[in-house]
C-alpha cells in the first residue's frame, strides 16, 4: 500500500513521482493500493502524475490499481484527469533499426520525387508562360532583383576583394621563394575568374537570397497566403517561383563579374604593396594569363548556380508544413541542399571542361 | 455565372443521402454547388464518407460540427485546394470535377467564379491592404489604374476600411484583417463566397459587425455564402441552411435550417451541439 498524505502541491510533484514510481514499478503481484485518505488537497499536476502512474502500472499486464479513501474533492480532481478510465494507451513499440533505415530511405526518395515533380512543373510553367507571356508575373522580377542583386552588391564586393587579397598573400609566400612573384597575378586571375568568383558569390547569394526565398515562401505557405493566391486564380509557380529564378539568373552573373573584378583588385593591392610589383606589370601579367573563356566559363557556372539556388529554395519553401518550426526546418534544408548542389555542379563543370579541354 | 441544372426541393429530398435533412421547407434557388458522395481523407484515414449536399443560390450555407470533424477540410475540397478520395464537386461556372479530373487546367487557370476568405485572413504580408485588393483586379481585368484604385477604395469602404488602404496587414487588427480579406474575396465580383470561420477569435462587437456584413452581402448583393463556423449566435442569425458534420460517424448527420434542427432534431449529437451540452451528454443519450 502506498500512502499519500497532507496537501500535495505542484512543488511536491517531483518527490511524489520519484518516490511512488520507484515503489510501484515494477508492480508487485497482487496489485497496488494508493491510500488517499489523508490527502487534504491535491493540485492538478500531482493528480495528473498519480493518474499517469496508475496507467503505467495497469497498462503492462493489467495489474489492478486501487485508489481508496479519497475525499470528494480529491476524487473529483482525479476523475477530471481521467482516473479509473482504464488503460488508455499502450507504450509505443520500439521501432526496429531496419525499419528506421527503410523509413529514412523512403523519406529521401519522397524528397527526391518531390524535387523532380517541382522541376517538371516549373519547366512546364516556364514554357507555357513563354507561349502566353501575360500569364507570367514579370513585374515581380524587379523587387526580387533589387533585393537579391543590388542589395547584395556591397557584401559580394567585399567577399571578392578579400578572397583575391588572401589568395594573393598565400600565393606570394610560396612564389617568392622561387623568385616568381609576378605569377601571383596569374594565380589570382585564373582562380578567381574560373572558380572562386562564381562559387563564393553563389555561396553569398545562397545565404542571403536562398534562405530568404525559402523562409518567405514557407511563411506564405503556412499562413495560407499560397492558398489565397491560388483561389485568386494565380499559379504560384508563375507568380512567385519563376520571377525569383529569373531574377537570380540575371543577378548572379552580374554579381560574379563584380566579384571577379574586386578579386583582381585585391590581388593587385597585394602585388603593389607586398611584392613591390608595378601596376602595369601586374595588369599586363593578368591580361596575358586570362582568356575570355576563363571569365565566360565562370559566368556559365553562375547561371547554373542561379538555377539551383532559385529552384531549391522555392521548392523547399513551397513544401513547408507545420508552422514556424516547419519554416525553420525547410530553410535549413534549403541552404544545406543548395550548398551541396553548388559543389556538385562545380565538380560537374570541372569534369566537363577537363573532358572538353577548355 | 451559369447555373447547374435546376434541382427542386423534391429532387433534393429524393437523394438517399439527404435523408438526414430535417428541413421541411428546402430552398427553391438554383443549385450553385452540388457535392456528390464525396469521401475525403488522407491515405487510409477517412475524415468524411460520401458527403452529399447541395447549396442553392441565395443560401447562407453553414458547415458546422465539433472540432476536428472536417469542416475546414471540406471547404478546401469545395474550393479545389484538396483532392477528394472519391465523389465529385460541381460548382456553377466551373463544372464538375472528381479526383481523376482535379488537375485539369480549366480548374486551375483563370479567375475562379468564387471568392474565398481564409480563417487567418491570409492577406499578403508584403503588400498593403489596398494592394491586396488590386492584385486580382490588375491580373484579371483590363481596367485602367485609376478605375482599379477607385474600385479598391469602394470595396474597402464597404467593409469599413477605407482609411486603412495604405496599411500593411501587420498594422491592422484581426477583425480588420478578416474584413479586408472579405473585400479581397469580393474583388472580382463573384456570386459565391466561401468563408472559413469568419468570426473566430473576434470580440463580440466585431463578430456581430461581420455577421451584419455577411447578411448585407447576401441580401443586398445576392451573394451565395458558404461558411464554416461553430459560433451558434452567428449560425442562428445568418444561416439559411446548414450541414452538420460528425467526427465519429465520419458523415453528415443532419442538414437543413439550423433553427429547425435545434428545436426538432431527434439526434442527441445535434441537440447537444445546438444546446451547448457537453459531449458526454450526447454520448449518454446515444447509448
Amino acid at each position: 500500500m502506498l500512502r499519500l498524505r497532507g496537501s500535495l502541491r505542484f512543488a511536491d510533484a517531483h518527490r511524489v513521482w520519484s518516490e511512488f514510481r520507484a515503489a510501484a514499478l515494477p508492480p508487485p503481484s497482487g496489485g497496488v493500493v494508493f491510500d488517499l485518505s489523508e490527502v487534504e488537497r491535491l493540485d492538478g499536476g500531482v493528480a495528473a502524475l498519480i493518474v499517469e502512474l496508475q496507467s503505467a502500472i495497469s497498462c503492462g499486464d493489467g495489474t489492478p490499481v486501487d485508489l481508496r479513501g479519497a475525499s470528494a474533492d480529491v476524487a473529483e480532481i482525479l476523475t477530471l484527469y481521467g482516473c479509473q478510465l482504464g488503460c488508455e494507451r499502450t507504450p509505443p513499440a520500439p521501432v526496429p533499426l531496419l525499419t528506421q533505415i527503410g523509413a529514412a530511405a523512403a523519406e529521401v526518395l519522397d524528397e527526391a520525387r518531390g524535387g523532380l515533380e517541382f522541376l517538371g512543373a516549373v519547366i512546364v510553367a516556364w514554357f507555357s508562360g513563354l507561349r502566353r507571356p501575360a500569364t507570367l508575373s514579370w513585374s515581380q522580377i524587379w523587387p526580387v532583383l533589387e533585393r537579391a542583386g543590388a542589395d547584395g552588391l556591397p557584401i559580394v564586393m567585399m567577399f571578392g576583394f578579400l578572397v583575391g587579397f588572401i589568395m594573393a598573400f598565400q600565393g606570394a609566400v610560396q612564389l617568392e621563394q622561387f623568385g616568381a612573384s609576378i605569377f601571383v597575378a596569374d594565380l589570382v586571375g585564373l582562380t578567381i575568374t574560373r572558380e572562386l568568383g562564381p562559387l563564393m558569390t553563389a555561396i553569398v547569394v545562397c545565404g542571403r537570397s536562398g534562405a530568404a526565398f525559402a523562409a518567405e515562401l514557407g511563411t506564405m505557405k503556412v499562413s495560407e497566403e499560397i492558398d489565397a493566391l491560388k483561389t485568386l486564380g494565380f499559379d504560384p509557380l508563375r507568380h512567385l517561383v519563376i520571377p525569383r529564378i529569373l531574377a537570380l539568373v540575371i543577378a548572379l552573373p552580374v554579381l560574379t563579374l563584380v566579384a571577379d573584378v574586386m578579386g583582381l583588385v585585391g590581388g593587385l593591392l597585394v602585388g603593389l604593396f607586398s611584392l613591390d610589383l608595378t601596376p602595369m606589370a601586374y595588369i599586363h601579367e593578368t591580361q596575358g594569363a586570362l582568356e575570355l573563356w576563363d571569365v565566360t566559363s565562370g559566368l556559365l557556372k553562375s547561371l547554373a548556380f542561379a538555377l539551383a539556388i532559385g529552384g531549391i529554395s522555392c521548392q523547399q519553401g513551397l513544401a513547408t508544413t507545420g508552422g514556424a518550426a516547419g519554416v525553420g526546418r525547410r530553410t535549413t534544408t534549403a541552404v544545406v541542399s543548395i550548398l551541396f548542389s553548388l559543389i556538385l555542379i562545380d565538380a560537374g563543370f570541372a569534369v566537363a571542361f577537363n573532358a572538353l579541354g577548355v | 455565372m451559369s447555373d447547374l441544372s435546376p434541382v427542386t426541393s423534391g429532387e433534393d429530398a429524393q437523394d438517399p443521402s439527404d435523408e438526414a435533412d430535417s428541413s421541411g421547407d428546402a430552398p427553391v434557388g438554383e443549385p450553385v454547388i452540388r457535392v456528390k458522395a464525396m469521401t475525403m481523407g488522407w491515405g487510409d484515414f477517412i475524415l468524411q464518407r460520401e458527403a452529399t449536399f447541395t447549396v442553392n443560390r441565395g443560401d447562407v450555407f453553414v458547415l458546422l460540427g465539433g472540432s476536428g470533424c472536417g469542416k475546414s477540410t471540406l471547404l478546401q475540397h469545395l474550393i479545389g485546394l484538396q483532392t477528394p478520395l472519391a465523389g465529385s464537386v460541381e460548382i456553377a461556372g466551373l463544372g464538375e470535377r472528381g479526383p481523376e479530373r482535379w488537375g485539369e487546367p480549366r480548374f486551375r487557370v483563370g479567375p475562379p467564379p468564387f471568392g474565398v476568405m481564409f480563417q487567418s485572413g491570409a492577406l499578403f504580408g508584403s503588400m498593403t491592404v489596398g494592394q491586396n485588393l488590386s492584385l486580382p483586379l490588375e491580373r484579371w481585368t483590363d481596367l485602367p489604374p485609376d478605375a482599379i484604385a477607385s474600385l479598391v477604395r469602394g470595396r474597402l469602404g464597404l467593409v469599413g476600411l477605407r482609411e486603412f488602404e495604405h496599411h500593411y496587414p501587420s498594422e491592422i487588427s484581426g477583425g480588420m484583417k478578416k474584413r479586408a480579406a472579405i473585400a479581397r474575396a469580393l474583388a472580382l465580383e463573384p456570386d459565391l463566397l466561401f468563408l472559413d470561420e469568419p468570426s473566430a477569435g473576434l470580440d463580440p462587437v466585431s463578430a456581430v459587425e461581420l455577421d451584419d456584413l455577411i447578411l448585407t452581402l447576401n441580401r443586398q448583393f445576392g451573394l451565395t455564402v458558404v461558411l464554416v463556423t461553430h459560433e451558434l449566435e452567428s449560425i442562428f442569425k445568418i444561416a439559411t441552411r446548414c450541414a452538420f458534420l460528425d467526427k465519429d460517424s465520419q458523415s453528415i448527420i443532419a442538414r437543413g435550417d439550423p433553427r429547425q434542427l435545434r428545436d426538432e432534431s431527434t439526434d442527441p449529437r445535434v441537440r447537444a451541439f445546438f444546446n451547448r451540452l457537453p459531449r458526454s451528454v450526447a454520448e449518454e443519450a446515444r447509448a
